[in-house]
C-alpha cells in the first residue's frame, strides 16, 4: 500500500500502486476496485483505485503517425507534452490542450478535458475517433462512434470507470507555427468581463483571469486573454517556426508554509497583475504557445504553494441563462470571506460530447482554496447555488463534492451506470472517486 | 539506404535502450533496435518511425550467443556509423554469492559478451576508417562493493576493455565512449531505494550518450556528482573500505 494523491494533495490515501509493463500485463493486474492512473494530474480522488492504482505512464509509445492527414495512434501514456514536442516542429498540435501539457492522453479522454477553445471547438474526446478499451469484464474492444458508440460515449469523460484505456486514434491539428497571436482586453467588472467573452464567441481561444479579491464596484474585474494560431508573417523576428518548451525552469522544492498565501499577498498579488495587463490591453502581441497556453507549467510541483495540507479545486459551470446572477453571488461570497484564491479562471464553454463530460453551454469559474478551516462547508454552500441553476462541477477536479451535487449536475447518470454494468458487471473497475459518488455501499 | 547516420543500439528494450534511441532517432539518425526478442522491439521501432520519421529496423541478439557474433555483425544490411551496448544484467548479488551459474551469467552478460562484440564491431570500424562505439558501463565497476561486488567486477573488467580498445582505436579513426551512469530510475531499479539527487531519469541518460558521441567525449557520468562520488570512494584506504556497509 502506497500513500496517493491527486495534484491538489487532497485527500490522501491508501492504494496498492502496480506499473504493468505489457497490455497482457496490464490485464492482470485488474483486480476488483482498480482504476488506471495517467500522469496524476486530476486534483481529488479520480485516478485512484478504491484498491489498486494502475500506473500507465510507462506506455508511452506512438504507435502510427499520418503526416498527410494528422491521424495518430498512441499508447494511453503518452504525455500532451510529448505530442506537442514531437509533432509541433512537424507543424501539429493536439487540437485540444487543457491548462498543463503534463497529462496523458488516457487521462485527457476520461476527463474530456476541455481548453480554450472549447466554446467553438468543442472537447478532447470530439479528435478522438477511437479507443482501445481492456473493461472490467477482462475484453478488450476497440470503440468508436460507430462500433460499441455506447461504450465509447461513456468512456469519453467517463473517469477511466469504464476500462482501462490502453490505445486511442485521434486527430492532430495541422498549424503553421508554434506561436499564437494574443489580445489582452482589460473588464472592469463580471458584466464587462462576461460582455468580452461573448464578444469574443468567434476567437479560437479565449480565456479571462478573473481577480477573486475584487470587490464591491471592482468585483469580477477580469483579464480576457484571446488568441489565434499566429501565421509564418506574424512571428517575431528571427523567431523558429515553433518555439522550445524546455523543461520548467523555477520549482517549488518543498511544501511552502501554508500562511504563503495570505490574504494580503494575494491582493497586492492580483492588484500588479491586472495592472501590468490592462496596460498592454488592446494590443495584438505574439506569444509562444506555452506560455500563452500552460502558464503554471513553468513552475514544477507549484502544487506545493498551498502547502501540506493540500488544496482543493472548485471548478463549477452554470447554464448561460443563469450564470450572471450565480457567478456573481459566488465571487461576492468568495470575496467577503477573503479566502485568497491564487488561480481563478472563467471561460465559456459549449456541448459535452461525453455522457459525463463536464462542459455545458454556459461559463465555468474554476477556484483553488488551501485546505484548511471551514472551507469544505464553504465550498457546500457555493454547491447548493451551483445545482440551483443546473450547473455541476468537474470530476477531474473534484475531492468533496457530495452525492446528491453530483447526481443533481449529471442527468445522464443512470445511462452511463447502465453502460458501465454491461461492460463490467462485476464492478472491478472502481475508484476512490467512484466510491464517494456512484457505487453502492 | 538513406545519407543520414545511422545507429545499432544493442539491449533496445531496456528504457536506456528505449531513451537512448529516441535521443538518436530525434537527433535524426537511422535506428536498429538489437535484442534477444526482436518482435517485442518492433513497437519501439514503430514508435521511432511515427515520431521522427527517421528508418529504425529490429534485429536479432543475444548478448551470450558468443558463436553468433560474427555473423550477426556480417548480417547487418549495413555497417552503422554508431554501435552503442546498454546490454547488461544486474543480478542477484546473494544468489551470485553461491550459485555459479548465476555469478557467471552476470559476468558473462556484464563483460564478456558486451566486450567482444564491441571489439567485433571496433575491428569492422577500423577497416573502414570510422565509426563511434559506445559501452554503457557502470559506477559499479570503479570499485568492488560487498552488496554487488559480482556486478561490479564485470563491468570493472568492461570499463577496463573500453579503455583499452580507446586508446588502440584512436589512432585509426574510431570513437570510444564509456557511459557510467550511476542511478537511473528504470526496470532494472524498480524496488530499489535510489538517493534522489543523485539519480535521473533515463531520458537523460539518452541525451548524454547523444551528446559524448556528437562531442567525442572518452567517459561520461551523467550526473556529474557521481564522479565525485565515486572519486571519494575510490580513495578510501581499503582498511577503512571494508567496514562500509553498502
Amino acid at each position: 500500500m502506497t500513500a496517493v494523491s491527486g495534484w491538489g494533495r487532497f485527500p490522501v490515501v491508501d492504494s496498492e500502486v502496480v506499473r504493468p509493463r505489457s497490455f497482457g500485463a496490464v490485464a492482470e493486474a485488474v483486480v476488483a476496485g482498480s482504476v488506471a492512473r495517467g500522469n496524476g494530474r486530476a486534483y481529488g480522488d479520480a485516478a485512484i483505485g478504491a484498491v489498486r492504482t494502475i500506473g500507465m505512464t510507462g506506455f508511452d509509445r506512438i504507435r502510427s503517425f499520418d503526416p498527410a492527414t494528422g491521424r495518430i495512434r498512441v499508447e494511453a501514456g503518452v504525455l500532451l507534452s510529448d505530442l506537442i514536442d514531437t509533432f509541433g516542429p512537424r507543424g501539429f498540435l493536439p487540437f485540444v490542450v487543457p491548462g498543463t501539457r503534463f497529462v496523458s492522453v488516457g487521462g485527457a479522454i476520461a476527463a474530456d478535458v476541455h481548453g480554450k477553445n472549447h466554446h467553438g471547438e468543442g472537447g478532447f474526446g470530439r479528435y478522438v475517433d477511437s479507443i482501445l478499451l481492456r473493461t472490467g469484464a477482462g475484453e478488450t474492444i476497440e470503440i468508436s462512434r460507430e462500433q460499441h458508440s455506447d461504450a465509447f460515449f461513456a468512456t469519453v469523460g467517463g473517469m477511466g470507470l469504464t476500462g482501462v484505456i490502453l490505445e486511442a486514434t485521434m486527430r492532430l491539428r495541422p498549424v503553421v507555427s508554434g506561436w499564437i497571436r494574443e489580445r489582452v482586453i482589460a473588464a472592469s467588472d463580471l458584466d464587462a468581463a462576461m460582455r468580452a467573452l461573448e464578444a469574443s464567441n468567434s476567437s479560437t481561444y479565449s480565456v479571462a483571469w478573473i481577480d477573486c479579491v475584487a470587490r464591491g464596484r471592482d468585483l469580477g474585474r477580469s483579464l480576457i486573454y484571446l488568441g489565434e494560431h499566429a501565421r509564418t508573417d506574424e512571428l517575431p523576428e528571427a523567431a523558429d517556426r515553433f518555439p522550445v518548451g524546455g523543461n520548467p525552469g523555477l520549482a517549488v522544492p518543498v511544501d511552502l508554509p501554508s500562511m504563503t498565501l495570505n490574504r494580503f499577498g494575494v491582493r497586492a498579488f492580483n492588484e500588479i497583475y491586472y495592472r501590468m495587463g490592462a496596460r498592454r490591453a488592446g494590443s495584438e502581441h505574439v506569444v509562444s504557445l506555452y506560455p500563452y497556453f500552460f502558464p503554471l507549467d513553468s513552475i514544477a510541483g507549484w502544487n506545493r504553494i498551498y502547502g501540506r495540507r493540500g488544496f482543493v479545486q472548485h471548478q463549477c459551470v452554470i447554464p448561460e441563462a443563469a450564470a450572471r446572477a450565480v457567478l456573481g453571488d459566488i465571487l461576492d461570497r468568495i470575496s467577503k470571506r477573503g479566502d485568497a484564491s491564487f488561480l481563478a479562471v472563467l471561460k465559456k464553454l459549449g456541448h459535452g460530447d461525453g455522457l459525463l463530460s463536464f462542459p455545458l453551454p454556459g461559463y465555468t469559474l474554476a477556484l483553488d482554496f488551501p485546505v484548511k478551516g471551514d472551507i469544505l462547508n464553504f465550498l457546500d454552500e457555493i454547491d447548493r447555488l451551483v445545482v440551483a441553476a443546473g450547473g455541476r462541477l468537474y470530476l477531474a477536479k473534484d475531492a468533496r463534492q457530495s452525492r446528491a451535487t453530483f447526481e443533481a449536475g449529471y442527468p445522464a447518470l443512470s445511462r452511463f451506470k447502465a453502460i458501465r454494468k454491461s461492460l463490467d458487471p462485476a464492478g472491478n473497475i472502481r475508484s476512490k472517486l467512484s466510491q464517494r459518488l456512484f457505487d453502492e455501499v | 539506404m538513406t545519407s543520414r547516420k545511422s545507429v545499432l543500439v544493442l539491449g533496445g528494450s531496456s528504457d536506456i535502450g528505449r531513451a537512448t534511441a529516441r535521443a538518436f532517432a530525434k537527433a535524426g539518425y537511422d535506428v536498429a533496435l538489437a535484442g534477444r526478442d526482436a518482435a517485442a522491439l518492433s513497437p519501439d521501432a514503430a514508435d521511432l518511425h511515427a515520431r521522427y520519421a527517421i528508418e529504425a529496423s529490429t534485429q536479432v541478439f543475444d548478448v551470450l550467443d558468443i558463436a553468433s557474433f560474427e555473423s550477426f555483425v556480417a548480417g547487418l544490411p549495413a555497417l552503422p556509423d554508431v554501435v552503442i551496448s546498454i546490454v547488461g544484467l544486474l543480478g542477484v548479488q546473494q544468489d551470485a554469492e553461491s550459485d555459479l551459474v548465476h555469478a557467471t551469467t552476470i559476468m558473462r552478460s556484464n563483460y564478456e559478451g558486451p566486450s567482444l562484440i564491441l571489439g567485433l564491431f571496433a575491428q569492422k570500424f577500423l577497416g573502414r576508417g570510422h565509426g563511434t562505439v559506445v559501452g554503457v558501463s557502470s559506477v559499479a565497476g570503479d570499485r568492488g562493493r560487498a552488496s554487488n561486488y559480482v556486478y561490479g567486477s564485470a563491468k570493472a573488467g568492461f570499463s577496463a576493455f573500453l579503455s583499452g580498445l580507446r586508446a588502440r582505436a584512436s589512432r585509426g579513426g574510431v570513437h570510444v565512449v564509456t557511459v557510467k551512469p550511476g542511478f537511473v530510475r528504470t526496470k532494472m531499479t524498480e524496488g530499489m531505494k535510489l538517493i534522489g539527487p543523485l539519480t535521473v531519469e533515463a531520458p537523460v541518460v539518452g541525451d548524454a550518450i547523444l551528446g559524448a558521441v556528437e562531442n567525442k567525449t572518452d567517459v561520461i557520468y551523467v550526473s556529474g556528482i557521481w564522479r565525485l562520488v565515486m572519486l571519494i570512494i575510490k580513495t578510501l584506504p581499503e582498511a577503512v573500505f571494508k567496514k562500509l556497509k553498502f
